[in-house]
């Protein structure tokens, strides 16, 4: 036994270290499937609560489609349950194959290669195609598995602020000599709901021989006139270098993701990146669902288009009500309340009316800048959005922040 | 030779644009590294940055967080490479 009294103090250490700095993570026990009306047991072991969802990434309101569910089922019956194999000893299907030329098409890209997850793409793709001779300038608020992915690559690591396009310009001539340079973006920013400036990465990177690597995961499927993503939303469809993205939010919400892009640069990963090699394929059933899921889109923008209006019509309740938002263009609107118990009490408030939201707050976003992320989705109808801003409202105005400032909320509760 | 000061502010203003947080009071002798402006990610585009500004090449041994830990160590190592 080497786990011994000294070892476990180490652990109950840190985590007494975590839930004193009010930073412990608890899960709540969903019973439904993923929807915008769901069943919620929180906290544990207390009665279940019915509670209209606006936290999750099921932005075109898939996960629980029906249509998808049955091609889930029919993968499940013609392909079975799993391959127990990576993708290059047996755990390629006709139907790996046929999702990869699917979300080439559907990005407007040469070539896809499936990963577990677009955390496990991030995570393979720089490795595979980079060696020390070359540099990565990543935006400095790009999300953690982009990071974690840059780490484990020998190439030279710098970063732009935030946005910033004069400062990666001064980055770009400052690594000029380097064999391969990469800029690495998310294409829309999941904290903040922001999108990157696709048309004036695009040109830098082709002024500086740049290549352009951009994380669609909080895009692909919505943003865009026919849903493909900020490379379409920007009119740079094909211009992009590599897009890496998620089918476990907008398509679907199951699991997966992909790196889609360059011929040579897929080519590359199938040959050297780790979690494709090391990890097990996608199961046939999530296959066979984002199938579906591709199907539905390009069949109709309908969803995207509901999506919009949705967000559109919550981001114009929110602000009349008198909250503080982040600008954007995005489903994702956050809430900005600056200290994070304040964005705790809110969210437990909010529960307790009916509507589940969550808090996020240091370190997940920087100190100062608590907030409540509200996402929308295609799910959601009009009553469901009016129904949140009623609770937002009665909420808003127990702690008295609704048509106060930024400034007025930190003298008040602090930061 | 270039003017010594001259490069401590020019390395300074770098650090500041890069690092510093608008409330941030940085000066020559601020640590940077020890006091958590720079980490050793950030480290090596500032060795990259001082290398390709005064067109010199500071060994990786040589690049260490005691001598980057603040502006006035960062110019000495520079000079020694001029």
């Amino acid at each position: 036994m080497g786990y011994s009294e000294q070892t476990k103090k180490i652990y109950r250490d840190q985590l007494d270290a975590i839930a004193q700095a009010g930073l412990y993570k608890q899960e709540r026990f969903i019973h439904s499937p993923q929807a915008a009306d769901i069943e919620v047991e929180f906290p544990a072991g207390s009665e279940v609560k019915k509670v209209i969802n606006i936290c999750a990434n099921n932005y075109l309101g898939l996960s629980n489609h029906p249509a998808v569910i049955k091609a889930a089922h029919e993968g499940l019956d013609t392909r079975g349950y799993g391959m127990s194999s990576v993708r290059f000893i047996c755990g390629t299907q006709d139907i790996h194959r046929e999702l990869e030329a699917k979300m080439t098409e559907f990005l407007g890209t040469e070539d896809t290669i499936l990963f577990p997850s677009c955390m496990d793409a991030n995570a393979g793709v720089f490795e595979a195609i980079l060696t020390q001779d070359d540099v990565i300038i990543s935006d400095r608020l790009v999300h953690a598995s982009l990071v974690d992915g840059i780490r484990l690559c020998s190439a030279m690591h710098d970063t732009f602020k935030h946005s910033n396009m004069e400062h990666l310009e001064e980055k770009l001539q400052l690594h000029a000599d380097k064999r391969i340079k990469l800029v690495v973006n998310d294409g829309v920013y999941s904290m903040d709901g922001d999108m990157a400036k696709v048309d004036e990465l695009v040109a830098l990177c082709e002024k500086y021989d740049a290549m352009l690597l951009i994380d669609e995961s909080h895009s692909s499927g919505f943003i865009g006139k026919t849903g493909r993503g900020t490379h379409e939303h920007f009119g740079m469809m094909g211009k992009v270098d590599i897009i890496t993205t998620t089918f476990g939010k907008a398509l679907g919400g199951a699991s997966g993701g992909c790196v889609s892009g360059r011929k040579e640069v897929v080519a590359m990963c199938r040959q050297k990146a780790r979690p494709y090699l090391f990890s097990n394929t996608i199961a046939p059933v999530v296959v066979a669902g984002v199938l579906k899921v591709l199907d539905i889109l390009n069949e109709s923008t309908e969803r995207r288009d509901k999506l919009e209006r949705n967000a559109a019509y919550w981001r114009k309740g929110l602000t009349e009500a008198g909250f503080v938002l982040k600008e954007g263009d995005s489903p994702i609107v956050p809430v900005m309340l600056f200290n994070a118990k304040l964005a705790q009490d809110v969210s437990r408030d909010l529960f307790a009316e009916g509507v589940y939201a969550v808090g996020f707050f240091f370190p997940v976003v920087p100190n100062g800048q608590a907030r409540i992320r509200t996402q929308i989705s295609a799910g959601h109808e009009i009553h469901h959005l009016d129904k949140a801003l009623e609770a937002f409202r009665k909420v808003g105005k127990k702690y008295d922040i609704l048509g106060k400032t930024k400034q007025e909320i930190i003298d008040k509760y602090g930061q | 030779m270039p003017d010594i000061n001259e490069m401590k502010e020019t390395i300074l203003k770098y650090v500041i644009n890069e690092y510093a947080e608008e409330d941030d009071d940085v000066n020559f002798d601020t640590p940077l590294i020890s006091g958590g402006l720079v980490d050793s990610f950030s480290m090596v585009s500032l060795k990259r940055f001082l290398e390709v500004k005064y067109k010199i090449s500071i060994p990786d041994e040589r690049a260490t967080p005691e001598a980057f830990n603040n502006v006035t160590k960062i110019t000495n190592l520079v000079l020694e490479f001029l």
